[in-house]
């Protein structure tokens, strides 16, 4: 970007906190403990939808060990939930339950012992009510209403058009229609939820917990207790994954928090696996139908898009997933017109939220199927037909959405060239099939999800008053996407001094502000608030050393730790022998110029306290119709992918063989964690595409919520990935970098199935496409 | 049968040797031994990712065999020898699947990687040049969700290699 070589940029640098997680240190939520502390426990609803009559809680506060029962009636009724226009949540079920697992009390008790007996004693009345199970007749009249909020069972709608959709059908060569839907799916993070909460003297509360996002459950504890914003810190131990469900606030935190309060005790709670499967919030089920017309050569012309969205009992990011399953599509090809009817509906289920890829992964699915479809019947090969279609920098999609820089016809082109895809009419075993796809993501959301024009994100960097470190200090979230390790590699460049100079304070909402780690956010908004405070601390230490060495500022630079004069050492002997003064019987710098240490210890010399301060918010962005902002973002990251598949066509298993894949990721700030989450991504998705499934009984009660039954790929599952890494350059981005997260995801679904239609004719319409739906397929083609 | 603890009359005591350290334990006939390791003594590097035996979050070597410490009654580790995640190390010097671990980027959320590595060292200990189908069928039971096991599997290979040169990390070789 500024022609100057990167020295930390790039690199393939450990993780900053891979030390104390291979050593065992690493400290998750669960390894806190505190004296005197309680343990809190959640009793669920049994019942999918039910009448609460009546909570009888008086033999359980009257179990020796019980220190305090939470129930509707002596908690607050305030609504929460996600997006303001859909609070839609109690902390504890008043009225009624609305899905095995609904929250109706909770007890603090002094071991996990008593508090499991204490549940086991309140005694619960309910009337149950005939549920809705099934999303795809949940708003039929007759359906009863699931919640108070939502006539109809209609918890988001959204029409949109862009471009003129019935002109274009009419011109059109080539129209097909095809349906694709998934299951509902569980995030499957190794870590369950589990919150600590603790209250100082002045009635503060801290709040520890896995979470994706500080800052939101913050809020939300706030309001939901009525304490103002400054009265509750949260802080983020290590949290052992969150793919999405953990960036919304929960009834376990924010009751924890209030059984603190209401015990004077620290109280800590943690979720079973089962819980963690009852909560959910994980991706919705999707019911798609996509009509898609092309012109004789393959160009895209229209989209008519409609989907359901069961969301289960609550709201959650619904109103964002629905709206992302639409306004994902207007690119990475050019299309010109594109109709979107979406519906999220609410039955009596876990309630569904954000899941890597957020709303527009099964509708990614779908078109790119299509696009396989369209092209065989054009004859066309698939990849040509794509690169036909692909949109270059700066063009935008017809639901103004702005590819600042899109690497998509290189990412296209890297695994046609590096894959089997030229030879794959070759030596074509049976069962053997090759698919490709493409796809592509936000990097970080335009539009926090509260009204306001907060920054998205503020960065404090301190630097050490000895000299030679720096603290970057952010409300980010490190969930395992490795953000501490990106702000530490922006700062040590910004700086121009090594990453073991900088140390990370993140994930407390004390130290910064941050919306979190979710919508592949991070590494655009907060390494570029981060290059900013790196700028801010350089500045004033190089405004020291250039009035000490009396030369101007603008020719110092700072290069591995190094204070170099237009690269020379300059005058730095007094600044140097003032520096040893001080440090008498220490081993001083003894470099050819004067060091960052010096430099550094100089500047606090001088003026105190060196810190700066750095924010990110996005421009405004998208549109002005309804819902624009959801898709807007700064810049857009994206993929392209090849998957090689064998289905075994007596058994219709499909092992997926090998992926080659390639991100445009703007810039990779290491390249060693931008193919983790490369790999990362395509296992989930290979899991979505061919075994993930939350499985329910007909009562509503979930048959699988556990890890054996609920499968998800084990090491033996994912393939060898080829992951190449494509650099495009983002202007808006810092040093040119976007998102890799969750854009990675995009095309690993529509890639598997393309392959097992290129390998079997079998067409794919509902998710997973496990053994049992490949081998109905293939009879049915027989 | 473990003796009764006089001073609580509903535990008994045990004898456990826990990276290379005896210790003696009271503890209740249903205590897992992963409670034992978390609770009990603090070492809270073992994971608990399901209780059920499914994930190996909290896998550990039982006379150096790697075991689901959920699934494990801690009395039934009376006078054997159980290693955690933190005896890997010796004191600051790292074990070299620790470095490689770092140095092969296997490391993302960190949830499992104290039961992949114990898995690995237990491998590594029978097959000293595993092939990496070899590396996939031995952490076949540790759930990983977020690195796609890709740089595990090399994180694993790079620490055979490296131990088999007998070099790299000094004596860590030889272990």
């Amino acid at each position: 970007m500024s022609g100057k070589p990167l020295s930390v940029i790039g690199g393939r640098a450990p993780r900053i906190d891979a030390w104390e997680k291979v050593t065992g240190r690493a400290t998750y939520a669960d390894d806190l403990t505190r004296p005197d502390m309680l343990v809190g426990a959640i009793l669920h609803s049994p019942l999918a939808h039910a009448r609460v009559v009546h909570v009888d809680t008086s033999r359980a506060e009257r179990l020796p060990g019980v220190r305090a029962v939470l129930t509707a009636r002596n908690s607050p009724s305030c609504y929460f939930g996600v997006s303001p226009a859909r609070y839609d949540e109690t902390l504890f079920c008043g009225d009624k339950v609305r899905y095995v697992g609904d929250e109706v009390a909770m007890v603090a008790a002094i071991d996990r012992d008593v508090a499991r007996e204490a549940l086991e004693l309140i005694r619960v009345e309910y009337e149950e009510l005939e549920p809705v199970l099934d999303g795809r007749t949940a708003a039929d009249p007759a359906k009863p209403q699931v919640h108070e909020l939502y006539p109809g069972n209609v918890s988001g709608r959204v029409e949109q058009e862009f471009g003129d959709v019935v002109g274009a059908r009419a011109k059109a060569y080539l129209v097909r229609t095809d349906r694709l839907s998934n299951k509902m799916q569980n995030a499957a993070f190794l870590e369950p939820q589990c919150a600590l909460a603790e209250v100082d003297g002045q009635g503060r509360v801290t709040l520890h917990t896995s979470t994706q996002s500080p800052h939101y459950v913050a809020r939300t504890v706030a309001m939901v207790l009525g304490l103002d914003e400054h009265q509750i810190r949260v802080v983020l131990p290590r949290v052992g994954g969150g793919f999405g469900p953990k960036a919304a606030a929960s009834t376990m935190e924010i009751a924890t928090c209030l059984l603190a309060q209401r015990t004077g005790r620290p109280v800590k709670t943690v979720f079973t696996r089962e819980q963690v499967f009852l909560h959910s919030r994980a991706r919705h089920q999707f019911f798609h139908e996509m009509t898609v017309g092309v012109d004789r050569d393959g160009r895209l012309l229209f989209l008519d898009h409609e989907a359901l969205l069961d969301g289960g009992a609550y709201a959650s990011f619904g109103i964002a997933t629905v709206y992302y399953a639409g306004s994902l599509l207007g690119g990475p090809y050019r299309l010109p017109a594109m109709r979107y009817r979406g519906t999220r509906v609410v039955t009596n289920k876990p309630a569904c939220g954000a899941q890597r890829g957020h709303g527009g992964v099964i509708a990614r699915a779908l078109f790119e199927m299509q696009l396989d479809r369209i092209a065989s019947e054009l004859g066309v090969d698939p990849i040509e037909l794509r690169l036909r279609n692909v949109m270059g920098a700066g063009e935008s999609t017809c639901n103004d959405l702005n590819m600042s820089s899109l690497g998509m016809r290189e990412c296209l082109e890297a695994v046609r060239d590096r894959s089997g895809w030229a030879t794959r009419g070759e030596h074509k075993n049976p069962g053997k099939g090759i698919g490709v796809a493409c796809g592509f993501f936000v990097s970080g959301a335009g539009y926090p999800i509260y009204r306001s024009r907060t920054p998205h994100c503020t960065v404090v960097i301190k630097v050490d008053e000895g000299g030679g470190g720096v603290v970057v200090q952010s409300g980010a979230a490190e969930i395992g996407q490795g953000c501490e390790t990106m702000m530490a590699h922006v700062a040590a460049e910004t700086l121009g001094i090594p990453l073991e100079l900088v140390r990370v304070r993140a994930g407390d909402s004390d130290l910064a502000m941050d919306l979190g780690a979710y919508s592949s956010r991070t590494t655009l908004m907060t390494g570029h608030a981060t290059k900013q405070a790196a700028e801010g601390v350089r500045d004033q230490i190089l405004a020291s050393v250039a009035e000490a060495m009396g030369v101007p500022e603008e020719d110092l630079t700072i290069e591995a730790g190094l204070v170099k004069v237009r690269g020379e050492p300059g005058p730095f002997e007094p600044l140097r022998a003032e520096y040893q003064k001080e440090h008498r019987g220490w081993k001083t710098p003894d470099a050819p110029f004067l060091t960052f240490l010096e430099a550094s210890r100089l500047a606090f010399l001088d003026k105190g306290a060196i810190v700066a301060t750095g924010q990110y918010r996005p421009p405004p962005l998208g549109g002005k119709f309804k819902g624009a902002t959801v898709g807007t973002s700064p810049a857009y990251g994206c993929s392209a992918q090849i998957a090689e598949v064998q289905v075994d066509l007596e058994t219709g298993q499909v092992r997926v063989l090998h992926v080659t894949a390639a991100h445009d990721c703007g810039k990779a700030i290491n390249r060693t964690q931008v193919e983790a989450q490369m790999h990362g991504c395509i296992s989930m998705g290979l899991g979505e595409a061919l075994m993930e499934e939350v499985v329910f009984h007909p009562d509503g009660t979930i048959a699988n919520p556990n890890l054996s039954d609920y499968r998800i790929p084990t090491a033996l599952d994912v393939p060898d990935i080829d992951a190449i890494v494509i650099e495009s350059d983002e202007p808006n981005g810092p040093f040119g970098a976007k998102e890799v997260g969750e854009g990675g995801i995009m095309p690993v679904i529509p890639a598997i199935l393309n392959a097992i239609y290129n390998a079997t004719g079998v067409v794919i319409d509902e998710l997973p496409a496990s053994p049992e739906r490949i081998l109905r397929s293939l009879r049915k083609g027989e | 049968m473990n003796p009764h603890c006089p001073a609580h009359p509903s535990k008994r005591l045990l004898s456990v040797t826990v990276n290379g350290q005896e210790r003696e334990v009271a503890v209740a006939p249903h205590r897992t031994l992963l409670e034992l390791l978390r609770i009990d003594l603090g070492l809270t590097g073992t994971k608990h990712g399901c209780g059920q035996g499914d994930c190996g979050a909290c896998v550990v070597l039982l006379d150096g065999l790697p075991v689901h410490a959920c699934l494990v009654l801690a009395l039934e580790t009376q006078g054997r020898q159980v290693e955690t995640i933190e005896g890997v190390a010796d004191g600051p010097a790292l074990h070299p699947l620790q470095q490689a671990f770092i140095d092969a980027g296997s490391v993302q959320c960190g949830y499992c990687t104290p039961g992949m590595i114990l898995v690995g060292k237990a491998l590594l200990a029978s097959t000293p040049s595993p092939s990496a189908d070899e590396v996939r069928a031995a952490l076949a039971g540790n759930l990983c969700r977020c690195t796609g096991y890709h740089k595990i599997v090399e994180g694993v290979l790079l620490a055979a290699d490296r131990m088999g040169d007998g070099n790299h990390d000094g004596e860590e070789g030889s272990r």
